[in-house]
């Protein structure tokens, strides 16, 4: 089996966040890590390793710095490790990176990725989906917990929702978004250290991408433009209502869209 | 010179903190109030390769180096003075002589479980009446066709009665030295479990409370005969190597107690309130830290130099990393102690209070100044080598 691990570098929001003047933020001035939802997903898939013997590749698009990420991914167990760099690739939103990733795991055998749900600098939980949009995969989002039975080629996966959980099935080649309570990750190793500095790193700028048009890439082919940036502001408790019927359930859904005016 | 770490040593030192941070320190008050050996986390050690840090790969270790392997000691000795010596007495005093001296099936039967972590080790030198003068070494090994059987005792052994593997020295015979007879001393790898092989008294410390410190004691112990560690008569050569590589573990234990300990005080003098400012705005106060941050600093640069030396030593044997060493641990714990003992000073009242990390630490802190090597013993070795 095959596994492509997307990860991400992101800046420590632990110690707080700085913006810049004009909004965005200032990652010169944060220490930066491996975004938590991205190490949970790739513990996921070296547990699978351990298990089938699976060959993991983590992927990352980013600056050359970017790859200290992977450098700790080796370290961890990860086999490969592919960075995804070029200038003008630069200033990318959530889909000319799906694009760029997409365009690099063109160029890869797989059997299933496993992206972060979302990362914390963003937020977006967009990345993931898109990727898999693009590659025409199934996808299932927010796992919980991931199985695997390679015989039939199928994952199963348990799908946070809100109060409950669903279990969903999918074929391989598939994509999996993971969440940060996947699991604990593990450590990396102290002699997987001393390997992973000196493991060749695969770095990819825009003219190993297969299949994407430069329209689409970097911040040219960006179509989101930052309105605001503000720290994460946390989803309200909601509000449960238990309806007689699917008629009335219906109509109280409606109405309160209108009332939102989302109709 | 360049006092830069490199990649690895900087991602070494991120694992170590993080995994001393959140699985060794919550235990630490625990380990310490209960005696306890922390049995789970040499386990979890295990698991991440901190039990055979500067073996080679093909024998099952990490194939990094000994500065990786003191910053380790240094950062679980941060949180945990316990733990720091239990990586410490394993790898220095039982994986590096059997790594250096042992033949090729000792290290297959014993180095590569010893450095995968499936199995601990200890050593054996001291005796009741043989500490710093380990000529007057008592316990006896007697060749008897194929085996070699061991009678006497030792005493104060780290990881005493948790080890699996154990390095012992014993007499094998008396030799004439420069005109004087004197002891032949022999190294021995012995398994627990071993008829005749059995513990004494478990020893009720000051410090490193959670530390298994027993006798060991051989009645007609059989062992067999290709367990001679090296060559005959060589054991005291063999001790005196393996204490010089066991000094940079002790400094390392040593200045992460010292560290640990200043870093513990820098944050509670920021909260500590006297006289309606924090004490850290007194000028005592900082000049106390200004000084601790200063030894604690120069001690960290002698044992990574020492580390670097013996590094360099594997690579060309005539290089010693003796003096070195010696020097590291002498100032270490000298370090250790005073900036310990201030810790608890600046702390006051509340210092002296088992809930407080920084009583532990000072009651961890003294024992480096005496076990492998006291700093009598460090001063001996550092004279005897710049009056030579």
């Amino acid at each position: 089996m095959k596994i492509i691990v997307c990860i991400k570098q992101v800046p420590d929001t632990k110690g707080g966040v700085e913006f810049n003047p004009d909004g965005t933020l200032n990652r010169a001035a944060m220490l930066t890590i491996m975004n938590p939802d991205d190490k949970a997903g790739l513990e996921a898939a070296l547990r699978l390793k351990d298990k089938y013997g699976a060959e993991v590749t983590v992927l990352t698009m980013g600056l050359p710095k970017a790859a200290d990420v992977l450098q700790e991914a080796l370290a961890m167990g990860a086999d490969k490790a592919i960075l995804v760099t070029d200038r003008v690739l630069g200033g990318a939103d959530t889909w000319a990176t799906s694009t760029t990733i997409a365009g690099a795991i063109r160029n890869l055998e797989y059997d299933l990725i496993i992206t972060g749900r979302q990362a914390i600098d963003g937020d977006t939980a967009q990345v993931g989906p898109q990727i898999a949009e693009h590659l025409k995969l199934p996808v299932i989002s927010y796992a919980m917990d991931i199985q695997v039975d390679e015989a039939a080629k199928k994952v199963t996966v348990k799908r946070q929702y809100d109060d409950r959980y669903h279990i969903v099935e999918a074929q391989m080649p598939c994509l999996v978004t993971a969440l940060a309570e996947l699991n604990e990750p593990r450590y990396m190793s102290v002699g997987g250290i001393f390997d992973a500095v000196k493991a060749e790193i695969t770095t990819w700028g825009r003219a190993d991408l297969k299949d994407v048009e430069d329209c689409n890439l970097g911040l040219k082919g960006s179509p989101t433009k930052i309105a605001k940036a503000s720290d994460k502001v946390r989803k309200g408790k909601g509000e449960k209502v238990t309806p007689d019927s699917p008629e009335e359930a219906v109509s109280y859904i409606v109405g309160k869209l209108n009332e939102k005016h989302a109709l | 010179m360049d006092f830069t770490l490199n990649k690895e040593h900087e991602m070494a030192r991120q694992l170590f903190r993080d995994f001393a941070e959140n699985e060794v320190k919550p235990l630490a008050q625990e380990v310490d109030e209960e005696e306890r050996f922390p049995r789970e986390t040499v386990e979890k050690m295990a698991r991440y390769g901190f039990l055979g840090i500067p073996v080679p790969k093909e024998y099952g270790g990490q194939g990094a180096d000994p500065l990786a392997y003191a910053m380790c000691v240094e950062e679980l000795s941060k949180v945990c003075g316990t733990t720091g010596v239990i990586v410490s007495a394993h790898t220095s005093l039982c994986v590096d002589p059997i790594m250096t001296f042992g033949t090729e099936e000792q290290k297959q039967k014993y180095l590569v479980p010893l450095a995968k972590g499936e199995k601990l080790g200890a050593f054996g030198l001291t005796e009741p009446g043989a500490g710093t003068d380990a000529q007057g070494q008592q316990t006896k090994a007697v060749l008897d066709g194929d085996e070699w059987v061991l009678n006497g005792s030792k005493c104060f052994i780290t990881n005493g009665k948790e080890a699996d593997v154990y390095v012992i020295f014993a007499v094998t015979g008396k030799i004439e030295k420069r005109g004087k007879m004197m002891k032949e001393i022999s190294a021995f790898i012995v398994e627990k479990g071993t008829p005749g092989f059995t513990f004494g008294t478990k020893e009720n410390k000051m410090g490193i409370r959670g530390s298994s410190t027993y006798e060991l004691i051989f009645t007609d112990c059989r062992i067999p005969k290709e367990n001679l560690l090296g060559q005959q008569g060589k054991g005291f050569n063999i001790a005196m190597h393996t204490l010089d590589g066991g000094r940079i573990g002790i400094a390392a234990q040593a200045l992460g107690l010292a560290e640990g300990a200043l870093e513990t005080t820098i944050n509670y003098v920021k909260e500590r309130k006297q006289f309606g400012r924090a004490i850290g705005a007194f000028q005592n106060t900082q000049f106390q830290l200004a000084d601790m941050a200063t030894k604690v600093q120069a001690a960290q640069y002698l044992v990574y130099a020492a580390a670097m030396k013996k590094a360099e030593y594997q690579k060309n044997p005539k290089v010693s990393y003796s003096v070195e060493a010696a020097m590291a641990k002498l100032y270490a714990a000298e370090v250790a102690m005073e900036v310990t003992t201030k810790a608890v000073q600046l702390h006051g009242g509340y210092g002296y209070i088992r809930e407080y990390d920084v009583e532990r630490m000072m009651r961890d802190a003294k024992i480096t100044e005496i076990y492998e090597g006291t700093s009598e013993v460090q001063r001996m070795v550092i004279s005897a080598n710049i009056l030579k």
